[in-house]
């Protein structure tokens, strides 16, 4: 079967934000980017289907400006075998990104599609959800085990109470939780192979949708700060603070 | 405007994070629908129509919602969604799985996770891991939300008088298909709601001396959650996560033993109200939002403190 993977460039998970001065955004200029983790741990579960012989081919793509092709050379080095880049100057929202990867679902016709469950940058935990949607497939989200059978894909899921486990019919979407795997590291010879993968480019024209953002970003701040606590030396002193100034207990 | 709230619950009992949701929904318009979609579901129905300011209660008893798959209460959403100006669900797990297709089947983008209504089309969300809070406004014909709980009080669960409906309508996907589930069993207040919160790191060492954190636990009647290094050490089960991937928590009291406090976590836990750290290095990063610092080893600590609050 065919695996399509989609991946995003964000801002590495270890970078301490900083908002801009005038409101208007974070500020990422300078700043260390890498493949967003839930999207590593997409393409990983991709690599491992086509080690274990149920996938054949693994189609990576990504939505951005020019240099999200750097994310998409990092999952062929990881062991896609071509890449789409769908290049859009901003972001486009969840619905936008849905929408794009619909048409290449529709070009592609792969019969699993994995996706991160959320990005780190804006925290939506919405895209796969939407894509399944649109493309009219069942969904398996928060996924912490796969399983590939006969037409059908076993997904349990990472749920508020534990775990549950629904079966869904192929082609589906699923979208992966941290505990999905562990993302290997990508050699040297595999990132120098990784460059001659072929990368096709494609606008959102090409894809035949148009962008609109639909909601509007009127500002970003920085988090309300904490005041500087106090260190205490033992625990009675701590119960006692608890107890009679924080009023806690 | 009409606001129309999907309850969380387990078929049983309304989810406390329902009635924190109303206080968000009664933000954006004084007439609060309820949908309660489960199967044998109808004493939930019952309640969500008890809760302060709700106008109506629509229950769907039907197995196809039994175990809120997101296929089918996505399509029973949709069907009732004319005349409405917002939807709204927690941003739990389930709401999270279903609320996106839902925006998709209505043609908008959604709004995930809010913390506050500014104004019924204005709303402040946090992203990068709560490290930056983003207003936004939203002038799409209906609105999609799921809402952070533990950013708003509850509603009273008594002094609501609406009227309960039934629905007939069923949408059952034949493409997806319950096998089943593991439910983590526990006495414990639940997590997401608990007034204190005890949580243990890599520190920990292993699964076993969580039970030193449990002893602890139950002096103070709260729940135990823990860092994602201790999930992936295998030494709890991941439904106890705390942080940007697991659950969000505001208790009044968030004890954290041996976490070093990465961002992650940190996403999951600084709107506490008060936060303790026991950790025995100090450069710990955790020490920088706790109010109250312990440096000290957290295997001496532990029983001192059950102790002391014996």
């Amino acid at each position: 079967m065919k695996i399509l993977v989609a991946v995003k460039r964000v801002i590495d998970y270890n970078v301490k934000v900083r908002v801009k001065a005038d409101q208007s955004d974070v500020d990422l200029s300078n700043v260390k980017m890498a493949l967003n983790p839930f999207c590593e741990i997409a393409v990983e579960e991709a690599v491992r289907l086509k080690e274990k012989g149920t996938a054949e081919e693994i189609v990576v793509v990504s939505i951005g400006p020019k240099a999200c092709q750097e994310q998409i050379r990092t999952a062929l080095a990881l062991g896609a075998d071509r890449g789409i880049h769908v290049e859009t100057d901003t972001m486009p929202d969840s619905l936008g990104a849905a929408k794009l990867l619909s048409k290449v679902v529709a070009e592609e016709q792969p019969q699993l599609v994995i996706l991160g469950k959320q990005a780190i940058d804006s925290d939506n935990n919405q895209t796969g959800q939407m894509l399944a949607a649109l493309t009219d497939m069942p969904q398996g989200t928060f996924a912490s085990e796969v399983k590939i059978n006969d037409g059908k894909v076993q997904v349990t899921r990472e749920v508020d109470g534990g775990l549950q486990t629904v079966e869904l019919t192929l082609p589906a979407v699923v979208t992966t939780d941290l505990r999905l795997n562990e993302p290997r590291y990508a050699s040297l010879p595999n990132i120098m192979k990784a460059k001659r993968k072929p990368l096709d480019v494609k606008t959102p024209a090409d894809l035949g949708v148009e962008l609109a953002a639909k909601v509007a970003l009127l500002k970003v701040e920085p988090p309300a700060e904490r005041s500087a606590g106090v260190k205490v030396a033992d625990v009675a002193e701590l119960v006692e603070k608890l107890k009679n100034e924080a009023k806690v207990l | 405007m009409s606001i129309l709230v999907i309850a969380e619950h387990d078929n049983k009992t309304l989810n406390p994070a329902t009635l924190k949701t109303l206080t968000a929904a009664q933000a954006m318009g004084d007439d609060v629908h309820v949908l309660v979609a489960g199967e044998g579901c109808g004493a939930v129905a019952e309640a969500a129509a008890q809760a302060a300011g709700v106008q109506k209660v629509f229950c769907a008893d039907h197995a196809a919602y039994a175990h809120q798959l997101a296929e089918n209460i996505s399509a029973l959403v949709v069907s009732l969604a004319e005349g409405y100006s917002h939807i709204v669900a927690p941003a739990t797990t389930t709401g999270k799985n279903f609320m996106p297709r839902v925006a998709v089947l209505l043609d908008v983008a959604q709004i995930s996770d809010i913390i506050s209504v500014e104004a019924p089309d204005t709303f402040r969300r946090p992203i990068y891991a709560g490290n930056a809070i983003a207003t936004v406004q939203c002038q799409q014909a209906v609105k999609v939300i799921t809402v952070r709980a533990t950013a708003f009080d509850a509603v009273a669960a008594d002094g609501g008088q609406g009227l309960v409906t039934s629905l007939d309508a069923v949408f059952e996907s034949d493409k997806v298909r319950f096998v089943g589930e593991q439910v983590a069993a526990s006495e414990r207040p639940d997590l997401a709601a608990a007034r204190v919160v005890i949580s243990g790191g890599r520190g920990m060492q292993n699964g076993e001396n969580f039970a030193l954190l449990e002893k602890v636990a139950d002096k103070l009647g709260a729940a135990i959650g823990a860092s994602r290094a201790a999930v992936d050490a295998g030494f709890v089960p991941n439904d106890m996560q705390v942080g940007q991937t697991g659950k969000i928590v505001a208790p009044e009291l968030y004890i954290a033993v041996g976490i070093s406090g990465a961002i992650q976590h940190l996403a999951g836990m600084k709107d506490s109200k008060v936060i303790v750290a026991i950790n025995k290095d100090e450069e710990a990063p955790i020490f920088q939002v706790a109010d109250y610092g312990l440096v000290a080893d957290l295997f001496e600590v532990l029983p001192q403190l059950e102790s002391a609050l014996s």
